[in-house]
């Protein structure tokens, strides 16, 4: 029996596979749900665009077309979205999952910072030469180690001492870069620059090893990678026992106590795991795109990772979705140059902000849940 | 039918739907003047919306609101403001306190229109303002003491502060939504004769409640809702509880017991009572050494609290098979702490908790639900249900491991979980039976069941029951009644806390009343009574 449409569950004598249904049109309506707001937000962002655009004198149109061509429009602005976005996809990724935990990870810079370090350590170590193939999982390890190490500080702090997460995770983004220009600048670095040497091993193969077209983006394998975090991410929150805990402690940490979750151990477990994913997010740049590590190659995606997490109702499709939203715009404000200041993007970034944190759930709740503990 | 000219308010055929949900659809409501009127009906039945639309709160889709003014005319008032609604002397006393606990009594009462000294500062007049409150604490027979802060009242206090405030305010129609629900045997009484006072002096009371005795012993007439509408409107005098408790169901309710007269209150009290009063030889009357070895027992346990080092001090007690042990007290005498020390959501300062003569002290929740404790919390919003997730998932909350394939993904199984929630619905009677829905959008008796039939449809030895029935329906009170009745004869132990008495007097074999975080006094039920209990919960009295 095929159930494709969630009507069907309705019928109560409807037995066979109707657990199936349920979850499906759960998810169907957690997606529905998530993405509203975000759509709602987008609308305004148009909206106050269309008044910036007119004030400096240009046709909307004709600076909304720039933007499209100069990103989804030809096959290196594409790739450069998708690069932009596979980054984004992580911290954004990362930020989301902790946000279903009722935590706020505002530490994925750091975290980013941090996996992309690890990574670019091992292959320093590992020896030049071997297949990416070979070295990808050890890579994975690496990068998501580097995050999770991060986050994981930040989770223990507030499940050990009741330290809030948003202090800890900012304070972690000083301390952690600083610790990481350090290290690189008095011990790794190749004088006159901020990065490390060039890793001779692993290096992805790019977007335009396979389709020539995308010649001289940056977009790479990586972005797979992304997509399978998506999918995991998105299993666990939803379709196990461990995420089911995990988002009843960021609904109503009481009831999950009761429900026999230590959110502690939770809150733990969701800030090391939030932070590997945005470790993972170094990777597009180590292994996918420069090959070493550089300072401030992070470079504020991980708080535009909040934003992505938000917009993407913290929910994994539409965090990708989001991703990309946000690395057009990004991308296309090099695009839209000629027409208006390329501060206009930041403008629409902002406004996009500020639309979905007054109307996004999660927010609202966190704000909720901060007052009542005051 | 009251003649026109006496009425105070009148609202006819009020509808008002939110979203899909039609809360009130051909609504009405006449209230004679001078009179105490109750508006009664289940859960969701529409009562609290109604009164939102009265007070202001919420606008009709549509529908007739008249008022009655200042010179005694009706008049047309659809759609006016809470700002309007107060402006006419219409107040309402909402179920949760509105109070800022660290201002005094007078502070709290002029919150909103200060009172000022003349001069260029504007200085706050406090003097003035406790001379205010006093003379129309005196004028009420609302006994406060205006210089008070309000975080130093009880909760009887508190709610005298509430009404106070209304009547500071202006009014001369009061809503009261479930007032007594906090209150003690002596408060209840206490807050009747208040009442009654104002209606003497010819204020409009309507008073929103679920308890049908409170009903026959203060109001005039009543009215019932079922569903978003009007059912009927009755003259008290002229009624039974049993036909209110029809007319609210829309079948008839097994209410056993009957009317009694109250000698000590000199008024007639509904009371609830099971059917093991008419039957003497029941469990009350067995001693507590002929039942078996017990299920629960507690040594020796203080607990402390955010607010108390010692919110429970050295209670000792157990709980057999087949025998419900209930609570009473005042809330917030250390019932609460007791309950969550028990259910492993607290720890323990000293002592010792056995299950089933196992040591459970420091085991884990879920040990201890796999032990076999089960546990229907006080408060079904905060802890007992999630509200965001489905009834399905609801119903597995504290039993996910049991749902869970196990291995390294550990994915739950949706097919157990939906098959389960199928056979919790259906036995359970929860309504509607969709168990997608979120839990948020069902009913509060429906929201309770999910809690009851989650922790009730399992195999289970020992129950905790806190306020199992706090704001659900008559319907629901009766099933969960009948549920908890078929548990005990099943075997369970079961341990009762309530802050409805009667609610205790019908359900318990043993009663112990804690006050101020100790046992005061364990009795038989047979030799327990409003009359009986009542001092003892207030700490008039303590037993040796």
């Amino acid at each position: 029996m095929t159930m494709t449409s969630p009507e069907l569950s309705q019928n109560p004598k409807d037995t066979a596979g109707a657990g199936r249904t349920i979850s499906r049109a759960t998810a169907s309506a957690h997606l529905r749900e998530a993405l509203l707001p975000s759509l709602i937000a987008l609308l305004v962002a148009a909206i106050v665009g269309d008044i910036l655009i007119v004030v400096f004198g240009q046709s909307p149109g004709a600076v909304y077309r720039l933007l499209i061509e100069g990103t989804w429009g030809n096959s290196y602005g594409f790739g450069q979205v998708l690069y932009k976005a596979t980054t984004l996809t992580f911290t954004g990724l990362a930020i989301a999952f902790a946000l279903r935990a009722g935590l706020f990870n505002i530490g994925a810079e750091s975290q980013l910072a941090a996996g992309g370090f690890m990574a670019a350590i091992v292959g320093l170590v590992l020896p030049a030469g071997l297949p990416w193939i070979v070295m990808l999982p050890i890579y994975l390890a690496a990068a998501a180690f580097g995050g999770g190490i991060v986050g994981w500080i930040a989770g223990e702090l507030k499940a050990r001492f009741g330290a809030h997460e948003v202090i800890t995770t900012i304070m972690l983004n000083f301390i952690v870069l600083a610790l990481l220009s350090y290290l690189t600048s008095a011990h790794l670095k190749v004088p006159e620059t901020l990065h490390t040497v060039e890793i001779h091993s692993g290096a992805l193969p790019r977007l335009s090893d396979f389709i020539p077209a995308f010649h001289g983006s940056a977009a790479n394998l990586v972005m797979v990678i992304a997509i399978l975090a998506c999918v995991a991410a998105w299993w666990y929150l939803f379709r196990t026992r461990r995420g089911f805990e995990l988002r009843a402690v960021g609904l109503q940490p009481e009831a999950a106590e009761y429900g026999g979750v230590r959110p502690g151990v939770v809150w733990t477990r969701a800030m090391t795991i939030s932070g590997a994913i945005a470790g993972l997010g170094g990777l597009n740049f180590v292994l996918g795109y420069k090959h070493y590590y550089e300072e401030g190659f992070a470079g504020g995606a991980g708080f535009l990772g909040i934003a992505v997490a938000l917009v993407g109702g913290t929910h994994p499709l539409g965090v990708a979705l989001a991703a990309l939203l946000f690395a057009t715009i990004s991308q296309g404000g090099l695009a839209v140059n000629a027409l208006v200041p390329k501060q206009f993007v930041e403008v629409l970034q902002a406004v996009v902000i500020i639309a979905v944190a007054v109307s996004v759930p999660e927010v609202r709740r966190i704000l909720r849940a901060q007052r009542r503990t005051e | 039918m009251t003649p026109t000219d006496t009425a105070a308010i009148r609202l006819t055929d009020i509808h008002k739907s939110f979203g899909p949900v039609l809360a009130n659809r051909g609504a009405s409501l006449e209230v004679a003047r001078g009179e105490i009127h109750a508006l009664v009906g289940e859960n969701g039945a529409g009562k609290s919306t109604l009164m939102r639309i009265l007070s202001g709160m919420y606008t009709p889709d549509s529908g007739r609101m008249e008022v009655v003014d200042g010179s005694g005319v009706l008049r047309d008032v659809a759609g006016w403001s809470t700002a309007d609604a107060i402006k006419a002397g219409v107040g309402m006393v909402h179920q949760h306190f509105m109070l800022v606990p660290t201002l005094t009594v007078a502070e709290n009462l002029i919150l909103g229109a200060e009172l000022t000294k003349d001069g260029p500062l504007r200085l706050l007049d406090g003097a003035r303002a406790v001379e205010q409150v006093d003379a129309l604490s005196h004028r009420t027979g609302l006994r406060v003491n205006a210089s008070q802060l309000v975080s130093q009242l009880s909760v009887g206090e508190a709610q005298r502060v509430e009404i106070l405030k209304t009547l500071y305010r202006g009014a001369r129609i009061l809503i009261l939504d479930e007032p007594t629900a906090v209150l003690s045997p002596p408060e209840v009484a206490e807050l009747w004769q208040v009442l009654r006072q104002m209606r003497e002096r010819g204020e409009t009371i309507v008073l929103i409640t679920h308890k049908l005795d409170e009903v026959m012993s203060i109001s005039d007439t009543v009215t019932v809702m079922r569903h978003g509408r009007t059912i009927s409107r009755l003259r008290t005098a002229e009624t039974t509880p049993q036909e209110i408790a029809r007319e609210m169901v829309g079948r008839d309710v097994v209410l056993a017991g009957g009317l009694r007269r109250d000698a000590a209150m000199g008024e007639e009290v509904w009371a609830v009572a099971s059917s093991r009063d008419a039957a003497p030889a029941g469990g009350t009357s067995l001693g507590q050494t002929s039942f078996p070895l017990p299920a629960l027992e507690l040594r020796g346990v203080s607990i402390a609290s955010a607010r108390h080092a010692e919110a429970v001090r050295d209670v000792g007690f157990s709980v057999s098979p087949g025998e419900i042990l209930g609570i009473a007290g005042v809330e917030g005498n250390g019932q609460t702490e007791l309950i969550e020390a028990i259910a492993g959501l607290r720890k323990l300062r000293s002592g010792t908790i056995l299950l089933d003569h196992h040591d459970i002290t420091n085991a884990s929740v879920r040990a201890r639900g796999d032990a076999g404790l089960s546990h229907i919390p006080e408060d079904r919003h905060a802890r007992g249900l999630i509200l965001d997730y489905t009834v399905a998932d609801n119903l597995i909350l504290g039993q996910q491991h049991r749902f869970a394939r196990g291995g390294f993904f550990n994915s739950l199984d949706g097919e157990r979980i939906a098959e389960n929630a199928r056979r919790q619905i259906t036995a359970f009677d929860i309504r509607p039976d969709d168990p997608i829905l979120p839990a948020r959008a069902l009913s509060g008796g429906n929201q309770q069941k999910i809690v009851v039939a989650r922790e009730m449809g399992r195999d289970f030895r020992v129950l905790l029951a806190a306020q199992p029935t706090r704001g659900v329906d008559v319907g629901a009170i009766e099933f969960i009644h009948a549920q908890l009745l078929a548990a005990r004869a099943a075997g369970k132990a079961i341990l009762l806390v309530s802050a409805d008495l009667s609610e205790i007097l019908a359900l318990s074999d043993r009663i112990a009343v804690m006050y101020g975080g100790r046992f005061v006094v364990v009795m038989p039920r047979a030799k327990a009574s409003e009359e009986v209990l009542g001092p003892y919960m207030t700490g008039a009295e303590r037993a040796a």
